[in-house]
């Protein structure tokens, strides 16, 4: 590996053993990848909920947070991802203080690194959208295959451990989709139908991610008549990350590095596989209720967690209704969104309705399963696919439909 | 079957010793398994209610998102981790993971490490070289 001279002074230890480290555990992926040097970033992403982190984690965060000012401090933007513990509405859904004192004493230790909270999975939409070209440190699947695809930045998925790393050395290795050979398409699916709704969209994404063989392999998307909009194409890319490992796609005529096939592919286009109407519902169909027991527990909208079009959409369709008293409805945004929400009177109009809009989570890194067993929640529906992938090994039983038959449910407190 | 030595790209970690748990499905930490009882708890996977707890853990691709990447290492602290991962195909999660938790892990293999390691076999990993050796 070719190093530069601040990354020589920084492999002796010249900035301090902090950074040392992060980069000596960057040169193993590196090595692991065959990089063959690091790429400054601008901005990294840190998933850190403590759900992941565990004990031995957040007692690793605390400890580099304890060291001196300037060898702990990020060098460049650092945002997060949601965290496990919404600290106003934690009580709400009954989840174990001991959980969220966790997330408290990460918070703290993120703080005291320089690092943004920003708490959030839908940062190309609300805090600072990528610019093509641009290298970045990401950590959410979602994001990573967003700003890859939509957008022609360029980062590879950034675990916790690495996009701290990639903070702490302001770079990070230069392999995967920092490289031109890496994004280029390698199959093509054909879109034959118009899907709906986000749910629908998510399942294109599930279909696709289910097919991914590799991190290495970048779906083509073409068919699409018109384009997508951005809540539609990040349900989408979640689903796909989700389902397939999967951190680029390209959309022909939508996404930046595809205007042709031909660019796509760089050359050689393949037969597509054909995405049709009846494998959307296949898809849907099988996250539909095993058995008929009908009552439903709980509704999720999450994973992503919801733009500010997304929660309007959401109190149009709850406005003057009333969630069954047996049902839960939680909805997760970011703390940017909620107070938006809240300003504008969406949050209200949930709340009125007796739904629960948390800030700063998603749902399923909230310690799921415990939140389950606290609440009596196994049956979940959720328009979210990525979600209903997720959920059945936290021990629920996930439906996936469309945002409306969603609500209906959460209404009547059963799956029609 | 004593003595083949399997090669896969140079991996993470530390050589260790120990016994096989091999299925020719996927795997996410946070998706596939019940970390806190150290077992396979997604209802559709292959190795489901299977413990995982220092095997070495033979797998096809690493699939989901990245919260692996913290969960090696918590799992390994707790004594409830697997020994080491064969994949045949590993992402940058799994490697960054491998590398915080000092986790041994070897992917891309010559041959199908699925269907070269079965349950119950005694293997030596070495990420140094990237070599698997039987044996038994």
């Amino acid at each position: 590996m070719r190093l530069d001279e601040f990354e020589e002074r920084m492999l002796r230890g010249e900035m301090g053993p902090i950074r040392q480290r992060a980069l000596e555990q960057q040169m193993q992926v590196a090595q692991f990848f065959d990089a063959e040097d690091m790429v400054e970033v601008q901005q990294a992403h840190i998933m850190a909920d403590t759900e992941a982190l565990g004990e031995a984690g957040v007692a690793w965060l605390e400890k580099l947070a304890g060291s001196d000012e300037d060898e702990r401090r990020v060098l460049i933007p650092t945002v997060t991802d949601p965290r496990g513990a919404d600290f106003k509405k934690f009580a709400e859904i009954r989840q174990d203080p001991a959980f969220v004192e966790l997330e408290r004493r990460a918070d703290t230790a993120f703080r005291a690194l320089g690092v943004l909270m920003t708490d959030t999975c839908i940062n190309y939409q609300t805090i600072m959208p990528p610019v093509r070209g641009e290298h970045l440190a990401m950590g959410d699947t979602g994001v990573v295959i967003a700003s890859n695809s939509v957008f022609g930045a360029r980062s590879n998925y950034e675990g916790g451990p690495s996009a701290l790393a990639a903070a702490l050395t302001g770079r990070t290795p230069r392999y995967g989709f920092h490289l031109d050979r890496h994004r280029v398409g390698t199959t093509r699916f054909q879109l034959a139908t118009k899907p709906t709704c986000l749910a629908e969209w998510g399942a294109v994404g599930g279909i696709i991610g289910r097919e991914m063989r590799s991190y290495f392999e970048v779906p083509v998307i073409d068919g699409v008549e018109s384009p997508p909009n951005s809540d539609q194409l990040k349900h989408l890319g979640a689903a796909m990350a989700s389902y397939g490992s999967t951190a680029m796609f390209h959309m022909v005529g939508v996404t930046p590095e595809a205007p042709d096939l031909a660019t796509a592919f760089d050359g050689k286009v393949p037969e597509p596989e054909i995405i049709d109407r009846a494998r959307i519902e296949t898809f849907l169909a099988g996250f539909q209720p095993q058995t008929n027991a009908g009552k439903l527990d709980v509704v999720v909208f999450a994973a992503p967690q919801l733009s500010l079009f997304e929660l309007e959409m959401l109190s149009q369709l709850i406005a003057g209704r009333r969630v069954h008293p047996e049902t839960a409805l939680l909805i997760a945004t970011s703390p940017e969104i909620k107070a938006a929400a809240d300003r504008m009177g969406l949050t209200a109009t949930i709340e009125d309705a007796g739904g629960i809009l948390l800030e700063g989570v998603c749902f399923y890194q909230m310690h799921a399963r415990e939140l389950g067993e606290a609440n009596g929640w196994q049956r979940l529906m959720t328009n979210s696919a990525k979600l209903a992938n997720i959920i059945g090994g936290y021990g629920y039983d996930p439906v996936l439909a469309p945002m409306d038959r969603c609500i209906d449910c959460a209404c009547e407190g059963a799956v029609g | 079957m004593a003595g083949k030595l399997l090669q896969g790209h140079p991996g993470i970690g530390p050589r260790v010793e120990g016994e096989v748990l091999a299925a020719k499905d996927n795997f996410s930490a946070r998706y596939d398994l019940d970390r806190v009882n150290g077992k396979f708890s997604r209802p559709q996977h292959a190795l489901y209610g299977e413990s995982y707890v220092d095997r070495i853990l033979v797998l096809d691709i690493a699939k989901g998102g990245v919260a692996t990447a913290w969960m090696l290492n918590d799992m390994k602290t707790r004594g409830l981790a697997p020994k080491a991962l064969l994949l045949n195909r590993a992402n940058p999660i799994m490697a960054q993971g491998a590398a915080f938790a000092g986790m041994a892990m070897i992917d891309r293999f010559e041959t199908d490490i699925t269907q070269a390691l079965k349950t119950g076999m005694r293997v030596v990993v070495d990420p140094g070289t990237g070599k698997v050796e039987v044996l038994e």
